[in-house]
């Protein structure tokens, strides 16, 4: 069976979810065009995990009826244990940018904007940082605008922080100080991600990131692929049509 | 559907499209909800039509399609927002680029700011606190909020106070209205906040209907009370090229071609033309309503 980048991450995030050294995720919320993490934590419910869902741009079923505030009071009190963020710059200290780079606001070039990534960060015990972009225009430095600070001076309020960085090429683990590079995909190597990543990181010895296992693709391309459909039609069809054409064939 | 037509009385609130776009003033800080809910882009389309100017815009929490259209159009001075995105279309392209130009001041907020600044002026305090925040730059290019130590605390403990915003005028799309004033926007609970906060509230309607929306106990939790609405006007398929809820899908292919056009000052001025300033532009989109 031929497992697709998408599978991988998707299957990458999922054991991050389930990782028992982590604090527990008993309610994960997926904000909007995020496929691949809300493809991971339909997986960890389908595999049977005890695990409340809370899919922002669902159309139907959305779990909010106080409108869009209620997923930022439900994180102000410590009633979401996992979020995911990305950026348009992430570096080393785990600091996003979603703002833009040069010159404050974004004048090279401006990227959507903060989003409530300035107060989810904090408020979560968890968060999974995903861009599948790895490049050293992603990965920096030093962001340009820091729209979420990944690490925050003692004395101030924060239940956690960045649990790990999910790339198109690597996994990176991080321990609230740096990122260490826990696994990397299949034809990637610790110089392969070296060269493509501009902000320093413990290297060790990296194993390749796992499969997804059987079961867990009989799960994607069946229940998963079904809870999708409705929100992100496109990726269903780009990722698991094809799949299953080829599955047929 | 005009009064006229459905029988209803006509009442003061009332009004055209042009008419509702010619009582938000040039000047006007402008509220509007993001793209998924209730974004009034008939609304905006006729503010475009008017020749609206200096339009400072608010978004809630984050803008869409609408501020995009305005901000091209040449509406627009300044938007204060946590994120301006077309969603699945990408990037919002007019937005980027009165940014690289510096024609549009962005004043950028994060999600839940915008909605605590809402709260305060909803309840007539004149702060309240958030959480997080703290040393973003966000918060660095904000001379309004202000941090000071958790006065409950032992000494300590940063935290963020954000000013009471109390929008001039506040508007969205709902599903239908009734003859109080009454509008409905189901579980859309932020645009009842925004209406609290906002000094004038005006709302397109989908459709009026007959009798009390506040009456029926199974409707009125997502009912806007008509005492925070003070104009109203029907637009059939008001929230086109976006959705409405559970009433109609939005035109994804079109919101796609938007964001291609809106590349280039030329293709946005092609966009215009045909598809908000040409005459009964709107034809297409209420045939394809029914």
């Amino acid at each position: 069976m031929t497992v697709s980048p998408e599978e991988r991450l998707i299957g990458a995030i999922a054991r991050l979810i389930l990782d028992p050294t982590a604090p527990p995720a008993r309610h994960i919320a997926v904000g909007a065009a995020s496929p691949i993490p809300a493809a991971a934590c339909w997986l960890v419910k389908k595999l049977g995990h005890p695990v409340r869902l809370s899919l922002l741009h669902r159309p139907t079923g959305n779990p909010f009826t106080e409108g869009s505030r209620e997923l930022f009071d439900l994180a102000g009190q410590g009633r979401i244990d996992l979020f995911f963020l990305g950026g348009g710059q992430i570096d080393g200290q785990a600091n996003l940018n979603l703002v833009g780079t040069g010159d404050w606001p974004g004048r090279t070039a401006r990227f959507p904007g903060s989003f409530g990534s300035a107060f989810m960060y904090f408020m979560t015990p968890r968060t999974i940082l995903f861009r599948e972009e790895h490049s050293t225009r992603v990965l920096v430095p030093r962001v340009d605008i820091v729209s979420a600070p990944g690490i925050s001076p003692p004395g101030t309020f924060r239940r956690g922080t960045a649990q790990a960085l999910v790339t198109g090429r690597c996994v990176f683990g991080f321990d609230g100080t740096q990122f260490s590079l826990a696994s990397v995909h299949p034809g990637e190597t610790a110089e392969s991600v070296r060269t493509n990543t501009g902000f320093a990181f413990r290297d060790g010895t990296p194993c390749v990131t796992a499969d997804p296992t059987a079961r867990d693709l009989d799960l994607l391309r069946g229940e998963v692929c079904e809870e999708m459909r409705e929100t992100y039609p496109e990726f269903c069809r780009r990722v698991w049509d094809r799949a299953a054409v080829e599955r047929a064939a | 559907m005009t009064s006229a037509t459905s029988g209803l009385t006509v009442r003061p609130m009332e009004m055209s499209l042009e008419q509702l776009a010619a009582s938000i003033p040039d000047g006007a800080m402008l509220a509007l909800p993001p793209d998924n809910s209730l974004s009034p882009c008939e609304l905006a389309r006729a503010l475009i039509r008017r020749g609206a100017r200096g339009l400072q815009l608010l978004g809630v929490p984050v803008s869409g399609f609408a501020t995009d259209l305005l901000i091209g159009a040449g509406c627009v001075v300044s938007v204060q927002t946590s994120a301006v995105t077309l969603g699945e279309a990408g990037t919002a392209p007019r937005f980027v680029d009165a940014v690289k130009r510096g024609t549009v001041k962005v004043i950028d907020a994060t999600c839940p700011a915008i909605h605590t600044m809402l709260q305060a002026a909803e309840k007539g305090v004149p702060f309240m606190p958030l959480r997080g925040v703290l040393g973003s730059y966000v918060l660095a290019h904000r001379p309004d909020w202000k941090v000071i130590d958790n006065p409950f605390s032992d000494g300590g403990d940063p935290i963020l106070l954000l000013p009471a915003l109390s929008p001039d005028v506040a508007a969205f799309h709902a599903i239908m209205g009734d003859a109080e004033g009454n509008v409905f926007v189901g579980r859309r609970r932020e645009l009842a906040t925004l209406a609290h906060a906002s000094r004038r509230v005006v709302v397109t309607v989908e459709r009026l209907i007959e009798g009390n929306l506040l009456a029926d106990e199974r409707l009125a939790a997502g009912v806007i009370s008509g005492m925070y609405v003070d104009a109203m006007a029907v637009a059939v398929h008001g929230a086109w090229p976006l959705g409405l809820l559970d009433e109609y899908a939005a035109d994804a292919a079109h919101v796609a071609e938007y964001a291609s056009a809106a590349r280039t000052d030329a293709g946005f001025r092609e966009y215009l033309d045909r598809h908000v300033l040409a005459p009964r532009a709107q034809a297409p989109r209420a045939q394809a309503a029914e």
